[in-house]
């Protein structure tokens, strides 16, 4: 019987061996066989390797798709090598890595030292703060204009921007966030799934409330789990999470989220699950009675509109209405504005190849081509203004979305977020706050203990935090 | 042995039937088979993932495969970005030389301490059940310092050479040696005239066959499956160890993010490992000890 | 202790053999010194500083004396930690060496004669095989509220609303004792097994001609000539217990759900780890480290005792 099995095991292992040399070397990238390197690059006192700190292969992929001199195959820009250090975001080792890097940039070898890094929005102000002077001032240090980011949303770069007013990072993306709803369930509950007059419907968060209380009654779910409109209060608070005096700081907008997360739970206005559970995920399909959901632009396309579907396309099934409940969706602003995820990049302190950084940073977060590029590629929003103006005007449509053009939408969205408000706190404060009220909504514990489970658990996290008398 | 065996088939001539050992036997069968299948319902979901799309998995629990496993196959092998051959062979390396050198060096460990009388023999002792008992989470970062500024970033040297003191494997040799390990043998060597070092590795060494299958398993699969110290040392995309590599998956943004594709890799790193174990169980299952001291 | 000093060798013809014990031992103590003896030492060391990061800024180390320890034992939790952890591994560990004694005593039993033995043998190690993150995820997808657990227990008529598992304290304590259980009773059977192996055949052939009971054959032949085994056993899993992270950790996303009740003591170490709070780490750590040592002197003395008595009768 073992032995059996064991036979198998190992036939199935050559096997999978073998076919993975039998793998045709992936096409090679179309990109730069004339290596035209732009004349900054080449500048004399250039460094030969760029070394890029990341935790996936997004930035690496758009690279080689918009940035022509970059060779994927080779690894290289020109006479400049890249190298990329990728190390995955479990359990904090990314960053981990990328501290233990800076912290000895200094003193590393001119090729070892640290050229570009990827941060998210979360913990952004860890990397961009004045006083540990990591990442190079975008303006003054790399050469990036005002004029040359004008076109760029003004959240993607208030993120960045330390508390001196210096900006000190730069992203391709914007992550504005729109609601999403169930055009099924508007008709029969609302009379109309017209985008325009379901948004008068959830204008505010009153409205929001009441139109809750009218999916209710009619058997269904506004919102799919606790986490949804977390982000709608976080983005939108009136003060940072820690006061000048280190003091942890729960703004109103945080209590806000509690109050009404208990409330549609108590009431049945949501499903009680949370953000990513199978269940949650469940819910966006043909039978799920789940009105909408808060979401960006890779949310719709990557996370709902394979959800949706009954058939996934990897199994055959067709992205067209009919397959589930694709092409039942349809999108309006929302009662508040709001950004989901986002990546930004930033020229390390101490680097060697600024002219190159700097041509990087205008290719691919300054130009107008790449950012239409993004959208109508990769269907990203991109960060610029004009360019996401042009596309809302044009007929660019998502079937998910029976046709709507939800561009527009997310452009009014950007424009209205307002991320001055960020500490270098935020990423463990917001995920240590929505964790510890699943146990209050659930019923596990009441609102006091909660809240004395953030204080502690955040005072772990920060040991210099403290909690407000 | 031909006199058990005949004893034995007398008494069961004897006893028609015995229903205490009957009910025990029921038992004994019942509860293995349970305890079966649960230990293989694990393997087969994982299987069964890996031939699913990656929003059937989003969307809960099937206990019948897919229809994607050749699309989750072809996505995990054509991924430029992830080195799966590169991986599975420095999975092996890694896992293979802590194994290879951890239950070596433990065994010799053990057996200093158990054959030889000097002075600061229980000392030493003492000081490995010490350390056995230390958390090894705290002074992971103190060691991932260390090893930076010996330049040892990238290398497999902090992963294997290290495990060469294993307090637990050293712990369990000696306890074995104890148990299975009688010093007269080492005597009558050193009478026929064999050197010390020639006893351990010739006499020794054989004698230790179940300990040492025992203990290269769980070194072998706990290296194989480490996952936190290796993520902060190895960043050469080529070095990676196969759980870097998924976790890298599990980190895709959402564009790329594909837990057909994550299970798919699963999967694929499970294989070796079990092969492995299967090679090495040999020992456990028959073992091989009988007979070797004491028959 | 006191079977390693009954019998080393004695110098034979004025040969002292001392020297080897020195050079077998070196390799180890060489390692050690060199790649975990600094890092520890710098462990114990910073425990009595105030030492971490905020952010990419390194605070202290400033001395603080005892402080870290006293800011542990005020703080109220490390109390609810340590119970956590303690109940958690009960949970655990009493059915693992009940089924595991049990295994291997059907597996070394002659009259029971267990057939497919290879198979089973080889069988129950297995999901120690897999990570523990990847079995983590099957475990959360085979309990969440709308998983085939709720489903099945439903249609049994058992529950009649669907349980969210890891939402109570008793479930999700349960699920993680139940997935410790799984992934390393096999490893125990195994040890347990290599232990009996190491005994002679024919002391069972001659209780058995002697008519022994399976039982009684267990209980004086099996159990005596394993104990230095069943030692390894209990205080590996006792020191495994202390240590109990990564599945915890994985089940309930790192933070101990709900309110804290199944976070264990090295899960609240390694949050100390998100800042480097070498502080309040190495503190908890030297904690930790003091618990360990005692359990396991009691465990090796309690059954070397024992052994004492028995080696005069």
């Amino acid at each position: 019987m073992k032995k059996l099995l064991a036979i198998c095991l190992v036939l199935a292992l050559a096997l999978s061996m073998a076919a993975c040399g039998n793998t045709p070397a992936s096409t090679a990238p179309v990109s730069t066989s004339e290596a035209a390197v732009s004349s900054e690059a080449a500048a004399p006192a250039e460094g030969k390797v760029l070394r890029i700190y990341c935790w996936n292969d997004e930035f690496q992929r758009r690279l080689t798709e918009f940035y022509p001199d970059y060779d994927d195959t080779a690894k290289t820009i020109g006479d400049v090598k890249v190298e990329w250090v990728m190390t995955p975001s479990d359990n904090n080792a990314y960053q981990n890595a990328l501290d233990e890097a800076l912290l000895n940039q200094a003193t590393n070898a001119a090729d070892e030292k640290i050229d570009l890094f990827l941060i998210e929005a979360d913990y952004a102000l860890k990397y961009t703060a004045a006083d540990v002077d990591v990442a190079m001032d975008v303006v003054k240090d790399i050469g990036v204009t005002a004029a040359d980011m004008a076109q760029q949303y003004q959240y993607t770069r208030d993120i960045v921007t330390d508390e001196n007013g210096v900006q000190r990072g730069i992203s391709w993306q914007g992550c504005p966030g729109v609601f999403i709803y169930r055009r099924s369930i508007a008709k029969d509950v609302l009379g109309t799934d017209d985008p325009v007059e379901v948004q008068e419907t959830m204008a505010n968060w009153d409205k929001f409330d009441e139109t809750a209380a009218t999916m209710a009654a009619k058997g269904y779910k506004m919102l799919g789990g606790y986490d949804d409109t977390y982000r709608t209060f976080s983005n939108n608070v009136s003060a940072t999470w820690v006061n000048d005096k280190n003091e942890i700081v729960i703004d109103d907008a945080m209590m806000k989220w509690v109050d009404q997360t208990m409330e549609f739970t108590e009431k049945g206005y949501n499903a009680p699950n949370i953000l990513w559970a199978p269940e949650w995920a469940a819910t966006m399909g043909k039978d799920g009675k789940t009105f909408g959901y808060f979401g960006p632009a890779w949310f719709i396309d990557f996370v709902m509109a394979g959800n949706s579907m009954d058939v996934a396309t990897a199994d055959g099934g067709k992205a067209e209405a009919g397959n589930g409940a694709y092409g039942d969706y349809a999108a309006c602003a929302g009662p508040a504005g709001y950004f989901w995820g986002g990546t930004w990049m930033c020229g390390a302190t101490g680097s060697d190849n600024v002219s190159l950084i700097k041509d990087i940073m205008l290719k691919m977060c300054c130009d107008e081509a790449t950012a239409t590029g993004l959208t109508k590629s990769c269907n990203e929003f991109a960060n610029n203004k004009k360019a996401m103006n042009a596309i809302a005007a044009s007929d660019y449509g998502s079937a998910f979305l029976g046709g709507q053009n939800v561009i527009g939408a997310m452009a009014a969205s950007a424009d209205t977020i307002d991320m001055s408000k960020t500490s270098p706190y935020d990423q463990g404060l917001n995920e240590g706050f929505q964790t510890a009220f699943h146990d209050y909504f659930n019923g596990s514990v009441d609102k006091e203990t909660a809240l004395a489970n953030f204080y502690k658990e955040a005072q772990v996290k920060y040991p210099e935090l403290k909690i407000p008398a | 042995m031909a006199e058990t065996l005949l004893a034995k088939k007398v008494k069961k001539e004897q006893k028609v039937i015995d229903w205490p050992l009957l009910l025990r036997r029921v038992l004994a069968y019942a509860l293995l088979i349970i305890l079966s299948i649960l230990s293989l319902f694990a393997f087969y979901i994982l299987f069964i993932n890996a031939t699913r799309a990656h929003p059937d998995i989003q969307k809960g629990f099937s206990f019948f495969p897919g229809r994607s496993l050749a699309v989750n196959w072809n996505s995990v092998i054509t991924d430029k970005v992830l080195p799966v051959v590169k991986g599975i062979v420095n999975s092996f390396v890694v896992a293979g030389g802590c194994a290879l050198v951890s239950t070596y060096f433990s065994a010799m460990t053990a057996y200093g301490i158990h054959a030889y009388t000097f002075k600061i023999k229980k000392q030493a002792f003492a000081f490995i059940l010490l350390i056995m008992m230390v958390p090894t989470q705290v002074s992971a970062l103190g060691f991932i310092n260390l090893m930076f500024k010996m330049g040892l970033k990238n290398s497999f040297i902090p992963l294997i050479v290290p495990t060469i003191a294993a307090p637990i494997t050293f712990f369990y040799m000696k306890q074995y040696m104890e148990s299975a390990l009688p010093l007269e043998i080492v005597e009558a060597a050193r009478i026929d005239g064999s050197g010390e070092f020639f006893t351990f590795n010739r006499i020794i060494f054989p004698i230790m066959k179940p300990a040492i299958a025992v203990q290269a398993i769980f070194t072998f699969v706990s290296n194989w499956n480490n996952y936190f110290i290796p993520a902060l040392l190895l960043e050469d995309q080529n070095k990676k160890t196969l759980p870097i590599l998924i976790a890298q998956l599990r980190s895709a943004d959402w564009l790329k993010f594909d837990m057909g594709k994550v299970y798919m890799l699963i999967a694929i790193a499970i294989f070796p490992v079990v092969i492995v174990y299967l090679m090495l169980s040999k020992f456990i299952v028959r073992g091989v000890a009988l007979g070797s001291v004491k028959g | 202790m006191s079977q390693m000093t009954a019998t080393p060798l004695k110098k034979k013809k004025g040969i002292s053999y001392a020297k080897w014990g020195y050079i077998f031992i070196a390799p180890f103590f060489i390692v050690y010194a060199i790649f975990s003896l600094y890092p520890l030492l710098s462990t114990f060391y910073y425990s009595l500083f105030e030492h971490y990061r905020s952010g990419l800024k390194v605070i202290g180390p400033y001395f603080v004396g005892l402080e870290n320890y006293k800011a542990l034992f005020t703080g109220g939790d490390l109390l609810k930690y340590a119970g956590n952890t303690f109940v958690i591994w009960i949970m655990g560990f009493i059915p693992q060496i009940i089924v595991s004694m049990l295994l291997a005593a059907w597996f070394t039993d002659l009259r029971l004669r267990i057939r497919a033995q290879g198979f089973f043998k080889t069988v129950i190690y297995m999901p120690n095989l897999i990570m523990a993150t990847a079995f983590a995820m099957l475990f959360f997808t085979l309990f969440s509220i709308g998983g085939p657990m709720n489903d099945i227990l439903i249609d049994l008529h058992i529950i009649s609303q669907p349980i969210d598992f890891f939402a109570r304290t008793g479930t999700t304590r349960g699920l993680i004792a139940a997935m410790n259980f799984l992934m390393w009773y096999g490893n125990t059977t195994i040890l347990v097994m290599a232990g009996i192996m190491g005994i002679d055949p024919s002391l069972f052939e001659a209780a058995e001609i002697d008519g022994a009971t399976s039982g009684q054959a267990f209980r004086k032949i099996t159990l005596p000539l394993m104990r230095p085994i069943l030692i390894y056993v209990m205080i590996t899993s006792m020191i495994g217990g202390i240590q109990m992270f990564d599945v915890p950790q994985i089940l309930t996303n790192g933070k101990g759900a709900p309110n804290a009740t199944s976070t264990t003591l090295v899960m609240f170490l390694n949050n100390h780890l998100f800042s480097k709070n070498y502080g309040m780490g190495g503190a908890l750590s030297v904690i930790l480290f003091i618990i360990s040592a005692a359990l396991s002197v009691i465990v090796f003395f309690a059954f070397n005792y024992q052994s004492d008595k028995k080696g005069g009768n």
